[in-house]
């Protein structure tokens, strides 16, 4: 305490950043969701949008708003969210940076399970067909590396069982893609590779949300323990974690975050990496701390990344997770090349 | 008063033997040493007396209670655990690795309660740490994190405590440093006990020394009593001259 008191600067600074980052991206995501619904290929303005949002102004700028651009805003949010959510909650677990649902073949097999619904023409019996296998492509996933996580000790084994998953998935995907029976299936699988939030509607959201709140729930209850993982699992048995639990909650939770978001809107890679990476020295680099903020985080730019892909002019629109990956995977580079030896 | 008593404890890994029906015990107010040469099992030996490899066979009990049967908390709670230094995973700050020793209290870090935060001052200060505390742990020298570990370990509050090398590769000075920082944890009623290779710190610290070789405890009691020439001919494989607590190495055998 004499060192707190006699420097009160050191101790109350950081506290006040810390305590207005939640806050101060709360406002953000409200602000960009609010942009999200003025912005489009026909801009309205901000008094007509505040109608519809309250039941005024006319049919059509409600159905603008509510039926296109509000579903389509809140889904790149919660895209965004769970994938910061479950990327921050992963990093933490393997004591990465890198770490992430597409490093562990989370997205890859979800992806892999929506393209074979597509290929097999599922989607034409019910709508319902390809969130619900990108979901179970997930958890495949998620059940396959939690079965790992009981068995080995070693976090680099749980990483190499991903790339091998990846790996596979992407080459089911190619396969899948090679052997396309027509024309209109196979440009249906690659609008579901490259990622987008365009045309959701607050159906689609209602499906993926029970997974997504699933996921995140475990996520957020069982966040303390990655506090802990800071020092080693080792050393993090010794403090009294229970490790085997914690690998699985982790796994599970991310499983399940990250299959909700492939079913909402595909592949999305990297934004599970960047947001972490830039909340934490916010969060003073407490895995647990850092999970909300990285969500809200990854959430907000996801929504900034998809006004972008609205109003950027092109002929046929950009896809979100080509832009996403353009931004980030440059990132991902960066921040790998930041890493030193002796975080092996 | 507690207690781990490990019996007839043995340890496997595939055919091989780590651990080979060792039995000891650590008891609050003593300083046990555990010596031995790389490779005679002493880091097995403690991670199966805390639970944390399971046992071929034998048994290890805290205040009678099987270790096994214990939560990881309740452990953490009797006997703080300190490994091999790793680096971190993250630049954390100072006091918050040493806010992780509360971990089996409960703590998050960040949200500290009142007894959290009065457990991990008191450490910091015990430790030294006090104008370090809000630095970045990865701006610390080698002698500066051994002591952060040390205090993560003193803020558990538990009665016992069990290091496995807390002062590999630190100088001379900070090697007593931590010592007596771990003497001084002994002597307010805690029970240590360390893995060392430096006979002679061992032998001026210890209470107690456990040699151990080839996955056996190959004696147990006073430096008096087990230190001699011919164990360190016999444990070590090296020739050595003894008197006293002194000791001479001649060369390997």
């Amino acid at each position: 305490m004499s060192a707190l008191q006699s420097n009160p600067e050191l101790a109350i600074a950081p506290s006040l950043l810390e305590r207005g980052l939640i806050p101060f991206l709360l406002i953000g995501c409200v602000i960009a969701l609010f942009l999200s619904c003025l912005l489009g290929s026909t801009p309205l303005p901000p008094d007509r949008v505040f109608a519809a949002f309250f039941g005024g102004a006319d049919v059509g700028d409600r159905l603008v708003v509510w039926s296109i651009r509000l579903p389509r805003a809140l889904a790149a949010f919660l895209v965004g969210a769970a994938l910061g959510l479950s990327g921050a909650a992963l990093q933490g677990l393997l004591r990465n940076p890198l770490a992430e649902p597409g490093v562990l073949g989370v997205s890859a097999s979800a992806s892999l399970a929506a393209t074979f619904s597509i290929y097999y023409g599922l989607v034409a019996f019910s709508p319902w067909a390809l969130p619900l296998a990108a979901i179970i492509g997930a958890l495949g996933a998620t059940a396959l590396l939690a079965l790992a996580a009981i068995r080995t000790q070693s976090v680099i084994t749980l990483i190499l069982i991903g790339v091998g998953l990846s790996s596979f998935a992407g080459a089911l995907m190619s396969l899948m893609m090679n052997l396309a029976p027509n024309p209109f299936s196979l440009a249906d699988m690659i609008n579901w590779m490259l990622g987008s939030v365009a045309n959701r509607s607050f159906n689609d959201i209602g499906f993926a949300a029970p997974f997504l709140v699933a996921g995140a729930a475990i996520l957020l209850l069982s966040r303390r323990g990655l506090s802990a993982l800071t020092l080693g699992e080792e050393a993090a048995s010794g403090v009294g974690l229970n490790l085997r639990n914690q690998r699985i909650l982790t796994v599970l939770g991310a499983g399940l975050a990250t299959g909700a978001s492939v079913a909402l809107a595909g592949a999305i890679g990297f934004v599970g990496i960047v947001a972490p990476h830039l909340i934490r020295p916010f969060t003073r680099h407490d895995p647990a701390r850092s999970l909300i903020p990285s969500a809200l985080f990854a959430g907000l730019l996801l929504m900034l990344a998809d006004i972008m892909v609205r109003i950027v002019p092109s002929q046929s629109e950009l896809k979100l997770g080509v832009v996403a990956a353009l931004l980030g995977a440059p990132a991902f580079i960066w921040i790998a090349m930041q890493r030193r030896a002796a975080h092996d | 008063m507690t207690s781990l008593r490990i019996s007839d404890l043995s340890i496997r890994a595939k055919q091989t033997v780590l651990v080979d029906r060792a039995s000891t015990e650590l008891k609050t107010g003593e300083l046990v040493v555990l010596l031995g040469p790389n490779g005679a099992g002493k880091t097995s030996l403690i991670r199966g007396a805390l639970g944390l490899i399971k046992p071929a066979s034998g048994a290890s009990e805290l205040d009678g209670r099987a270790v096994a049967s214990l939560s990881p908390t309740e452990r953490a709670q009797l006997i703080s655990y300190l490994p091999q230094i790793r680096p971190l995973a993250w630049p954390n700050r100072v006091r918050d690795v040493v806010a992780l020793g509360r971990f089996s209290h409960g703590a998050t870090i960040g949200r500290l309660s009142a007894e959290d935060r009065a457990a991990v001052d008191t450490a910091i200060s015990a430790c030294d740490l006090t104008h370090l505390q809000d630095r970045s742990a990865d701006t610390l020298s080698g002698g500066e994190l051994a002591r952060m570990h040390c205090a993560r370990a003193f803020a558990a509050n538990a009665p016992l405590l069990v290091a496995d090398e807390p002062i590999a590769a630190l100088d001379p000075r900070h090697q007593f440093r931590i010592l007596d920082l771990i003497k001084s944890y002994v002597d307010q009623g805690g029970g240590a006990l360390l893995v060392l290779h430096d006979i002679e710190l061992a032998a001026r610290y210890a209470s107690r020394l456990i040699w151990m070789k080839d996955g056996r405890i190959v004696a147990d009691g006073s430096v008096e009593e087990t230190l001699s020439a011919d164990r360190l001919a016999e444990v070590y494989g090296v020739s050595a001259t003894v008197s006293d607590t002194r000791i001479i190495m001649d060369g390997a055998l």
